[in-house]
């Protein structure tokens, strides 16, 4: 098990967020997690990327060893997990590579790192174009792609992904999952979470379905896409 | 006219040590929201380690350990200052500020005045009520220009604090360091994300902004030596209001700023008696701001996230 999650509880406020979840993801795979909004999938995301405290009684590891040990920016620098955002959070007051380069702060792989810059412009040629441009000028598409191209940059063992079909046109958020295709058969295994759980299923492999901070439903995509719950909850009947 | 341009020229030195002070507040500022209330008093310090540094260095010279030239020790009281200064900074961001991060800033703001206190009484506790002279190390030497006096000191104290500022520009625009302050001053919560150790970049920028302190504490030291534990005080609180006045967070409207408080008050004092500067100066500074609250380069408000 690349990631493997148990009894994940996390409190905002002495309310419990996620009331213990459990879950795991195998090297190479492509998973998601659906849920309605407020469900919990960012605090999930946020407790792997150690943004936010999980609960005593909690355990996560990554590659066997104990993530609870590891602040959040040794998650990304030392473990290799990275986490684009929900609402991608780019630096609008910095360049397009600027923010490609902050990602690769604590990388002393020069090399790779050349290398990798030139992966990100052949998947998304936009950025290249764009390279010396502030983030805060693009489009919604162009910054979701500076977006994933920053995960790509900072670690990629493993991308953690929230919400990133938010605010795309169903043609780009199409283009930014074949992307995301294309990054997972390189070797990058993908954890995402989505409310929109159509697309989400079709990209994945496997799917968890989280509701009011507690795991209700897992299963193949195919499986979660005919079971008759997760049609009438999440796909529209 | 020759008076006019007298004392646009002390101006510039005296706006030097306002402008060099101020940025340190909008350093921290940027990348905190916070005012760093302890930043005159850093000052001071400063000024007292360069004391220290250029008599230690002085007494080395004089032994004939290290026999270097009066302007060598100058420049390296500087840099050894700068240097030392720093990790007041850094000590005072690790144990004053780092434990209320998540606290409500007005906890901050009071931790701040606290450690200035704690600053100044410290100093009077080692040192004694007396004042420290700073050791004369390079010779005045004045040049006539027309009506206009100018001394080797004014060209030095103007020309260091327009380098450093220049160097921390450079600094900020184009290390990977500069990168990530300009990075948390836009969004802080998503900086970790990318693997950056947002506590070293704290403590650096504490560190940058007191060694700079430190820098307009010796140069200070250099035009009027005589040195005392409530010099920052006064000083300081008249920096943050150039850091104010320029807009917070701004590098380039602190520097700015600084430099016309300065024009401020000398071009006050010139036409007013001596005594009502401070009172028509910052009426004026107060006039302005009723009109530009945020200040020359501020934004009016801030829409950034912190989650």
């Amino acid at each position: 098990m690349l990631l493997s999650v148990e009894n994940l509880q996390v409190s905002y406020d002495n309310i419990k967020a996620l009331h213990g979840i459990s879950f795991g993801i195998e090297e190479g795979e492509i998973v998601c997690i659906i849920g309605a909004n407020g469900a919990g999938k960012s605090t999930t995301l946020r407790a792997i990327s150690r943004l936010v405290p999980a609960e005593a009684g909690t355990k996560m590891t990554f590659m066997g060893k104990d993530l609870l040990g590891y602040s959040a920016d040794k998650v990304v620098s030392e473990l290799g997990i990275s986490h684009v955002p929900e609402g991608r959070r780019l630096f609008d007051n910095l360049t397009v590579m600027e923010n490609l380069r902050l990602a690769t702060f604590a990388r002393r792989d020069p090399e790779r790192i050349a290398a990798d810059l030139e992966r990100v412009f052949s998947i998304f040629p936009r950025l290249k174009e764009r390279e010396s441009q502030k983030a805060g000028t693009m489009s919604g598409g162009e910054q979701q792609m500076l977006a994933v191209g920053r995960a790509f940059m900072s670690g990629r063992k493993i991308m953690l992904l929230d919400e990133p079909s938010m605010g795309l046109a169903p043609l780009l958020m199409r283009s930014v999952f074949d992307s995301l295709t294309e990054i997972n058969k390189e070797g990058t295994t993908i954890l995402v979470v989505e409310q929109n759980a159509r697309m989400a299923l079709q990209f994945a492999g496997r799917g968890y379905v989280l509701e009011n901070g507690g795991i209700v439903l897992e299963g193949g995509s195919g499986a979660l896409l005919a079971d008759p719950q997760v049609k009438k909850a999440y796909l529209g009947g | 006219m020759a008076i006019f341009l007298q004392n646009l020229v002390n101006s510039l030195q005296w706006g030097s040590f306002y402008a060099l002070i101020a940025l340190g507040y909008s350093m921290v500022y940027s990348i905190l929201m916070l005012f760093n209330f302890a930043h005159g008093d850093i000052f001071m310090v400063g000024g007292y380690i360069g004391v220290g540094v250029s008599f230690g260095l002085l007494a080395l010279s004089s032994s004939g350990i290290l026999a270097i030239p009066n302007w060598l020790i100058l420049v390296l009281t500087i840099l050894f200052s700068m240097f030392l200064t720093s990790f007041v900074g850094m000590i005072v961001e690790r144990v004053g500020y780092r434990p209320l991060r998540n606290a409500p800033r007005a906890s901050a703001a009071i931790t701040g005045l606290m450690i200035g206190i704690i600053l100044e009484t410290g100093n009077l506790i080692l040192l004694g009520a007396r004042r420290v002279s700073f050791p004369s190390l390079i010779e005045t030497a004045t040049y006539d220009l027309g009506g206009v006096f100018v001394t080797n000191k004014k060209i030095m104290i103007v020309a260091v604090s327009l380098l450093l500022t220049l160097a921390l520009h450079q600094f900020i625009r184009r290390t990977k360091w500069g990168m990530a302050m300009r990075a948390m001053a836009f969004d802080f919560v998503a900086v970790p994300l990318m693997g950056v150790p947002v506590n070293k970049v704290i403590a650096l920028t504490f560190g940058i902004g007191s060694a700079l302190a430190a820098a307009a504490g010796i140069l200070f030291g250099i035009a009027y030596p005589v040195l005392d534990p409530y010099m920052g005080v006064l000083f300081g609180w008249k920096a943050f209001v150039a850091a104010i006045l320029g807009g917070r967070g701004s590098i380039l409207g602190a520097t700015l700023a600084g430099f016309l408080l300065g024009f401020t008050e000398i071009f006050v004092a010139m036409i007013f008696p001596s005594t009502l500067r401070d009172l028509i100066a910052y009426s004026i500074i107060l006039l302005i701001l009723t009109f530009r609250p945020h200040g020359f380069f501020g934004e009016p408000y801030s829409a950034r996230l912190r989650l």
